[in-house]
């Protein structure tokens, strides 16, 4: 028997495009906009966000029989917040470098919205294996979009690539700068991320023309 | 037997049994883990205060923040390290080898309220050459920002580091980075004979920082008021040591 099923695969590469987290269910904008000026912040923001929706859809597929349903947003962002101050902790005490990297970036997990969005929408109605490959699926389309975003924010905005200068540099005037190529400090600022996001929207819409929404 | 899950009572029930799981999950997380982040945040601190006077694996990629590596720093602490001095509030100094273990945020707290405050300062020596390094700790635009200026006896920067809790990553963040760190050395942190700090200025016409006797560094694109934290947080912290700068200072 194969490990997963047509349905079960489905629940892993359908957010990676046509039911992408950003791009399709607009989850997740704002951290979309706050954190990807550079490649590896967006990485780093992706690979967290995959741990803390996967464990998290996980337990609360395991209590959704048992959650009160007055206070079932509470529990789910007790689950998060715990899940997120493990995931902290644990990194300062055992990857103290990568923690410093991650910085903002774990405690802004918890006001995620793709995080409670999945929580609602799913987990809350469906076992903990299925609920487990939602959220791995949806965590990495929201990376996907993440990263596109990233590297386009800080290739245009910056002239680098995880850091390292890919144009030159631009105050000694080497390589394309010698050209008269100036960086867009458009690109690093947050409102850029927004134009990005719209423009791969733009582009996903007419590829798969299903995805377009009548009037 | 189903449970009613829409009861008052079963919801109290829940809601008391699920903090007292988190909570004794978190405590005892936290209790087994402080020793490890304690040591990760004291040899942090001694990488710091190198990487301040120079001491650190920077290589000729003018884009990486390298420090010594964390097996060896607190070897190479004592090495170069050699006073640590604490200043009181009545301006008494004090020989103290644990000085870098103060916490200058609860110092400057604690002075804010007029209690008895402790200002711990480091003197380190490199190729014969002795360097003071001072503590800060200011607001950026989110929350701390915080870190270490070294000096040399004239009152000239020979290094800082920068560090913050929450800075915008691509704009305020980027004050950690080497560009930016690297052109404070150089700086004179006098004007005439008064403590003038090092502003951050936007549109200097000197983005190479050329020019080290203006007091001025270019500003970072797009952080402004994080730029403007650190000016400040320079200048206050040197406002602080005022008075032991004083001694030391070749006029």
């Amino acid at each position: 028997m194969a490990l997963l099923t047509k349905k079960d695969a489905g629940l892993i590469l359908d957010p990676l495009a046509d039911n992408n987290p950003i791009t399709i269910q607009v989850l997740g904008i704002c951290s979309a906009l706050a954190i990807t000026a550079e490649l590896e912040a967006s990485i780093v923001m992706s690979i967290a966000v995959v741990f803390v929706l996967g464990v998290g859809n996980v337990v609360i597929s395991l209590m959704r029989n048992i959650i009160p349903s007055k206070i079932r947003i509470i529990v789910q962002l007790i689950v998060v917040a715990t899940l997120v101050i493990i995931v902290d902790q644990v990194l300062k005490a055992y990857a103290y470098q990568l923690s410093k990297t991650l910085g903002a970036f774990v405690g802004l997990i918890i006001t995620n919205c793709i995080i409670m969005g999945r929580f609602e929408a799913f987990a809350l109605a469906n076992g903990p294996w299925k609920s487990f490959l939602d959220g791995i699926g949806n965590a990495l389309g929201y990376g996907v979009i993440l990263i596109i975003v990233g590297f386009f924010r800080e290739l245009l905005g910056s002239g680098t690539l995880l850091g390292y200068p890919v144009f030159g540099d631009p105050i000694m005037k080497t390589g394309l700068y010698a050209t008269g190529y100036e960086n867009n400090g458009f690109m690093i600022i947050p409102p850029a991320a927004l134009i990005v996001v719209g423009i791969i929207i733009w582009v996903q819409r007419s590829r798969n023309p299903v995805l377009v929404e009548e009037n | 037997m189903a449970v009613d899950t829409d009861k008052n009572s079963y919801t109290v029930l829940f809601a008391g049994i699920m903090v007292l799981l988190v909570g004794s999950i978190l405590a005892f997380l936290a209790s087994g883990l402080r020793p490890n982040i304690q040591e990760n945040e004291r040899f942090e601190k001694q990488q710091n205060i190198l990487y301040a006077m120079g001491v650190n694996e920077n290589g000729d990629d003018a884009g990486s923040v390298n420090f010594i590596p964390t097996e060896e720093v607190e070897g190479e602490f004592t090495n170069f390290i050699k006073e640590q001095l604490v200043i009181d509030e009545n301006g008494n100094i004090e020989k103290n080898d644990d000085a870098f273990l103060i916490d200058l945020k609860k110092q400057l707290a604690a002075k804010k309220k007029g209690k008895p405050f402790q200002l711990p300062l480091f003197i380190g020596e490199m190729n014969n050459n002795k360097y003071y390094v001072i503590p800060m700790y200011g607001k950026g635009l989110w929350d701390a920002i915080w870190g270490f200026v070294a000096l040399d006896n004239t009152m000239t920067v020979q290094g800082v580091y920068f560090d913050h809790k929450g800075e915008t990553p691509g704009l305020g963040a980027n004050i950690k980075m080497r560009y930016f760190m690297d052109d404070f050395s150089g700086e004179s942190i006098m004007d005439g004979t008064q403590y003038a700090g090092i502003a951050v200025a936007k549109g200097n016409n000197d983005p190479l920082n050329n020019t080290k006797d203006d007091n001025e560094v270019d500003a970072l694109a797009g952080a402004t008021i994080t730029g403007n934290g650190v000016a400040a947080m320079i200048k206050e912290s040197l406002n602080l040591y005022k008075d032991y700068l004083e001694t030391i200072r070749v006029k």
